[in-house]
């Protein structure tokens, strides 16, 4: 970091200075403050701490946050990594991960979708991970179709990045299918909403699904599933030099981190990082900013687990303890969760029958609402400590929406 | 409605569903069994003719590529303006709305043609609506006050053969600068009102089902979807 010029040196130590302030003052971890203070001083700060370091951006419409951590998890061998463990996924984030970790030869960093052109840009990054797309938050986040179309100009025009990118995903594969390297990873795909139709011609998408693999093309055009150099089936993932290894000891559950491993798996074998060193130093993330924690309270052990949009929760169900396990939902419509709830009507909440469900949050009418529709039977609380009290001693499942989540944390203990 | 059940036919989901328009399809059908009518709904992808025989065609949001091809793929295949010809019920959600008028913006702006089922034109609007929007609905309609989330970038002109559907108290509605809200004609309907638009507004969605019926429908207990009406409507307007 010494040779950076004078007024860069100066842009980071005032911006580590803010978020210090901004710690104390006990507004979240100052990443954004500190980022968004070296910025203003010097417009080309994130371009000068990212020179001649390794860099990873991950990004997908869920999972960003966890395959950050697996991936930085996974590169320990390789010495210091910079990297945003907050997701603070933009480039005031991105910034202050840098800048605090300025002898760090590597960097990973979580990726907001949108902001992928522009950092990819200034950053010039060695590595993207793209994983998968889907609707999420419309009245703030970008329509899907037109992001991917962004994807191919950013990549097209940074022919040194090499992409790891998840060919189940028809859209992030016509997103990524112009970069110039490519390591396709069939790292599955659940929500299948958003991918109805060929991204390239708007044509029919065909699928076929088998025990053993999953391929789709479309009827009109000639787009179709490339061909993975690394697969998930199960709880195996095999090679490109098709080996197989178990992902069975991955202490994250549900095959959203099995597929978030497998990219982790995909993009540390770039640094010459091989599954049999990496999958040990996956196994070791057991939560991520709070997402899988269990917290202890009078008892109970309240499991959380944070789904923002349509395809999280359809992974945040796969992870319930068998029914009639109870599972507590709290919404909220701030303008992180964006201030929309028409989503919960693309969730299909009838899995939850035969379960005791309560239901919290800010927009727990709007949920009620839903779950009357879906003939879920269901209790309304004000505050989720009174379905905590409610249930008898044991586990308990939560699913929250990002600031419903946030103060969940809040309220039974900050444990990351 | 032509046989012992309500058919109801979901256009396109795989092109016109961005946001929880599956909503209005779940709604329809739940307040239908309540009242112990039977549903049949089909869930029409857009490489599939449009059925005839439908009572009750609903029409959803998407993003402009999605909306253009929708809208070739229906003018082509026709079936929806027979089937609006003979009177069918017709809700146009978003770009479902903008469709189902003479004309719509394209991806740069530039006019398309729609179905010319509903007399509105509609183009690019200058800024984005994002928010609630609450109107008070046309009197010969009998609905109460209407409540929705838009998101949208239209601007949308009624012509001299259709009628505003609700008159805007809080929002963007239209967007033409009329200050109105979605629009009707017979039992077409169209509204800004994306996604469920018929969840909070238990309302419009028995006017739907009455005019498939032909016949007043039992009232229903509607605690949540009333309750949910209400607490959004404190909320903007409070």
């Amino acid at each position: 970091m010494s040779d950076l010029p004078l007024r860069s040196q100066l842009a980071v130590a005032l911006g580590r200075t803010a978020a210090k302030m901004s710690r104390i003052a006990g507004r979240g971890d100052g990443s954004v403050i500190g980022g968004r203070i070296g910025l203003r001083l010097d417009p080309e700060l994130l371009t000068r701490l990212a020179k001649d370091r390794k860099l990873v951006l991950v990004s997908a419409t869920n999972g960003k946050t966890t395959t950050t951590r697996l991936i930085t998890s996974a590169m320990t061998p390789l010495g210091e990594v910079a990297t945003n463990a907050f997701g603070a996924n933009m480039p005031t984030g991105h910034v202050s991960a840098l800048a605090s970790a300025p002898t760090a030869r590597y960097g990973v960093l979580e990726c907001d979708e949108k902001y992928v052109p522009m950092v990819l840009a200034e950053t010039g990054a060695n590595v993207v991970a793209l994983m998968n797309l889907s609707r999420d938050q419309m009245d703030r986040a970008a329509e899907i179709w037109l992001l991917a179309g962004k994807w191919r100009r950013a990549l097209e025009a940074s022919p040194q990045s090499h992409v790891i990118a998840n060919c189940d995903d028809p859209l992030v594969t016509w997103g990524a299918s112009t970069a110039k390297s490519v390591t396709w990873v069939a790292a599955g795909q659940h929500w299948r909403e958003d991918s109805w139709c060929c991204p390239e011609c708007g044509g029919p998408l065909d699928r076929q699904d088998t025990d053993e693999d999953s391929d789709w093309r479309c009827r009109q055009c000639h787009f179709s599933r490339p061909r993975p150099d690394w697969i998930l089936r199960g709880d195996q993932i095999r090679t490109p030099d098709g080996r197989v290894f178990p992902l069975s000891n991955l202490a994250l559950p549900g095959r959203a981190n099995r597929s978030n491993a497998l990219v982790a798996l995909a993009v540390v074998a770039q640094f010459g990082v091989q599954p049999e060193q990496a999958l040990p130093l996956l196994s070791e993330v057991k939560s991520v900013a709070g997402r899988y924690t269990t917290v202890e309270h009078e008892g109970r052990s309240i499991r959380l687990l944070l789904s923002k949009n349509p395809a999280g929760w359809l992974e945040a169900f796969d992870v319930l303890r068998p029914a009639p396990g109870p599972v507590v939902l709290s919404v909220n419509a701030q303008g992180p969760d964006g201030r929309d709830t028409s989503w919960l009507w693309d969730v299909d909440y009838r899995i939850l029958r035969g379960r005791p469900v309560w239901v919290a949050g800010e927009r727990r009418i709007d949920l009620a609402a839903r779950l009357e529709a879906a003939e879920v039977a269901f209790t309304l609380v004000d505050d989720i400590d009174q379905a905590v009290m409610a249930v008898p001693p044991g586990h308990l499942d939560v699913i929250a929406n990002y600031t419903a989540f946030q103060s969940i944390r809040t309220r039974y203990g900050r444990v990351v | 409605m032509s046989s012992d059940r309500i058919k109801i036919v979901w256009i396109y989901p795989d092109l016109l569903s961005t946001y929880g328009d599956q909503g209005n399809t779940i709604v329809l059908e739940r307040r239908a069994a309540l009242r112990g009518i039977p549903t049949e709904t089909v869930h029409l992808r857009s490489d599939e003719p449009v059925p005839q025989d439908g009572d009750i065609y609903l029409l959803g949001g998407g993003e402009d590529r999605p909306q253009i091809l929708a809208a070739q793929r229906l003018r082509a295949d026709g079936g929806l303006n027979t089937a609006a010809q003979r009177g069918a019920v017709v809700f146009g959600v978003c770009a479902g709305f903008q469709i189902i008028g003479h004309e719509f913006g394209g991806e740069e702006g530039q006019p398309l043609p729609g179905l010319g089922i509903l007399d509105i034109r509609s183009g690019r609007g200058q800024q984005r609506a994002v928010g609630e929007v609450v109107g008070d609905v046309s009197a010969e309609l009998n609905v109460p006050r209407i409540t929705g989330f838009e998101n949208h970038m239209g601007a949308t002109s009624i012509g001299p053969g259709a009628k505003p559907l609700a008159k805007v108290i809080a929002g963007v509605g239209n967007g033409d600068g009329n200050g109105f809200e979605g629009a009707y004609a017979g039992r077409v309907v169209g509204t800004y009102m994306h996604g469920p638009a018929l969840v909070r507004n238990p309302g419009l969605a028995d006017l739907l089902l009455t005019w498939a019926v032909g016949a007043q429908l039992p009232p229903l207990d509607d605690s949540w979807a009333g309750r949910l009406r209400e607490e959004r409507l404190n909320a903007v307007l409070s």
